[in-house]
């Protein structure tokens, strides 16, 4: 039987409720992040910056 | 002349308190322990007023502020000579244990029997040796990717001198008995305080040095060794919620307890794979393997995918290590899966590293650097498939609690962890004392076969003992009872740990090539010997072929 005061209970619906639903929408938000439109060339970049320059040891 | 006194006054407050704290002491634990702390504040003390510049005091001259343009090196210089040293340490460690466990013999005082020496040597080899190989070259790759000199250069010294004083306690503890018994966060109480000041003070030098970069993009290996920092803070101030028995004391009981206790443990005790040992690993592959390679990563979008993915998956893999306890089903299904899941980022990552190489391979032959770091993404990718398969329940079920576990630790600590971290050293000490190359590439090359050797006698061996363990710990005869005792079971392993131990001395001997190569690198000698690989070539025999003369017709 749930109790209906139960932190244990309490959390775990939460878990597999809205925490979950925030969990998913964040990741997706943040691997899709790179994929944007305009993406491809700040990536180069960023791939390429340790190369640069002729100090860069 | 403020600032001296000042520290000065530090130091001699810290002697004094350690000094009142030895009289005071409720056990002897703690009173060694303390006079350990006492010469520490002594040595930093002499070294406050010894290097002190007085005759520019005494000339009213301030110190200048620090040449902007240039790294500073000086605490990475010193972490690599304390990563080889502590390797070293832990890699003996481990071969006199797995010695101990085919020759009880061994274990004939209290200082030096298993249980004292497993967890020095799994300290060593995993906050000693990795955790000093994480400190320097996080100092390195951020001030490369950052193209800024490092900020806080004291706090930076504080945190690596703080950071051995935390090996040196945790390492003379185990050996006096005092641990919380808790896996791969044994020391107490007290030495959990320190070590939380010093990692404080690591994540300020780290975010200080991000916050004042001259590039507009965090490169992507930094993202991973902020994660460890923080992830690492965190997991480390849950699990060491304990309360002292005496503040004079070296003992403490923890907050939680039963099986909240053991799964606030095992989320640290997995996490501490995830964060210390592979993200702050991956940190290090995804920079040293292009600049070895002198080509960009295969994908940074992959890398980021890479991130985000360990990050969310990895925080709930715990309580794999907790299947068929009295932990609820359902968190126990919720670590298998994610555990399971695990292995596409993970994969991900090998892939990413591995096709760095893409139109390079060739690299492989001549360069037993690159070969390294190839190697180490090889067993990243090996152990990274082991363990999800090993977290399901049916397969848990025969593997745990025998030496496959054993095994597949090390394929990942001695193939991943390690071989990354040789790599690195092997780029780094050339460049941190001006020398051109190695002092020997061969020498390399050797260390590269002896460690490798080593580590398919460790594995293969550890499978084979666990499989054999665990089938015979559940074989029931016909009448319905166990077939086997537990002593027989450790009979029939005894030629396997034989052959773990001959692994071990085959990979601490290479180890042992690596230390003499690095230091004769610091010396500036360069070996004279044949480079590897490359066609031959004699400019003697370079010559077009002279018909013999002909006779007229």
């Amino acid at each position: 039987m749930i109790h209906p005061h139960s932190t244990y209970e309490t959390l775990r619906q939460l878990a597999d409720s809205w925490g979950l639903v925030l969990m998913t929408v964040s990741f997706l938000v943040l691997v899709l992040w790179p994929f944007r439109p305009g993406a491809k060339t700040r990536n180069d970049a960023a791939a390429t910056m340790i190369f640069e320059d002729d100090d860069n040891g | 002349m403020d600032r001296i006194l000042l520290r000065v006054g530090i130091w001699l407050s810290a002697l004094l308190f350690a000094i009142v704290a030895v009289a005071q002491a409720a056990d002897f634990g703690f009173a060694a322990q303390m006079v350990i702390v006492a010469i520490a504040a002594l040595a930093g003390l002499v070294f406050a007023l010894r290097g002190a510049d007085y005759s520019a005091i005494a000339n009213g001259i301030a110190p200048g502020p620090a040449d902007q343009s240039r790294y500073y090196d000086d605490v990475i210089r010193w972490g690599v000579i304390a990563t080889v040293f502590w390797g070293m340490a832990g890699f003996l460690a481990g071969l006199y244990i797995a010695l101990e466990l085919a020759f009880p013999l061994l274990n004939f005082t209290e200082y030096l029997n298993f249980g004292r020496l497993r967890p020095l040597h799994t300290s060593a080899v995993i906050f000693a040796f990795g955790g000093n190989a994480l400190l320097c070259t996080s100092f390195y790759v951020v001030q490369r990717t950052c193209r800024a000199r490092l900020a806080f250069p004291g706090l930076a010294r504080f945190v690596f001198w703080g950071y051995q004083l935390f090996i040196v306690l945790a390492a003379t503890g185990y050996l006096l008995g005092i641990t919380q018994g808790k896996e791969y966060a044994e020391p107490e109480w007290y030495v959990d305080l320190f070590l939380t000041v010093v990692w404080v003070s690591y994540l300020i030098v780290f975010v200080g040095t991000l916050a004042k970069r001259s590039e507009p993009h965090i490169y992507v290996a930094n993202w991973f060794y902020l994660s460890f920092i923080l992830t690492v803070a965190l997991l480390h101030l849950v699990n060491n919620i304990n309360i002292p028995v005496s503040l004079f004391g070296s003992q403490s009981y923890p907050l939680f307890g039963g099986v909240q206790g053991a799964l606030v443990q095992w989320w640290y005790g997995h996490n501490a794979v995830g964060f210390f040992l592979t993200a702050g690993f991956l940190a290090m592959m995804y920079y040293f393997v292009p600049k070895q390679a002198e080509r960009p990563i295969y994908s940074y979008r992959l890398s980021i995918v890479h991130f985000w993915s360990l990050i969310f998956l990895y925080i709930w893999a715990g309580p794999h290590h907790l299947l068929y306890t009295a932990l609820p089903e359902w968190a126990q299904t919720l670590g298998m899966v994610f555990s399971i899941m695990l292995w596409m980022p993970s994969w991900g990552g090998m892939i990413n590293g591995l096709m760095t190489l893409n139109g390079a391979w060739d690299k492989l032959r001549t360069d037993p650097i690159m070969r390294m770091f190839v190697w180490s993404l090889a067993f990243y990718g090996m152990s990274t498939f082991e363990g999800p398969m090993m977290s399901i329940r049916s397969v848990n079920a025969l593997s745990h609690y025998t030496d496959w576990t054993i095994g597949h630790v090390h394929s990942g600590a001695l193939g991943w962890n390690g071989m990354v971290t040789f790599g690195a050293l092997y780029y780094l000490a050339p460049r941190l004392w001006g020398r051109t190359r190695m002092y020997s590439l061969r020498m390399v090359n050797w260390h590269f076969w002896l460690a490798t050797l080593g580590i398919v006698f460790y594995a293969s061996s550890m499978w084979v003992a666990g499989i054999t363990q665990g089938l015979m710990w559940r074989e029931y005869g016909a009448d319905g009872y166990l077939v086997n005792s537990f002593v027989e079971t450790v009979a029939a392993l005894h030629p396997m740990f034989i052959l773990r131990a001959f692994g071990g001395l085959l990979y601490l001997t290479g180890a042992g090539i690596m230390t003499y190569n690095i230091w004769q690198t610091i010396a500036g000698n360069l070996r004279v010997e044949q480079p590897l690989g490359g066609p031959a070539f004699d400019p003697e025999k370079d010559r077009p072929l002279v018909p013999a003369a002909v006779a007229a017709e």
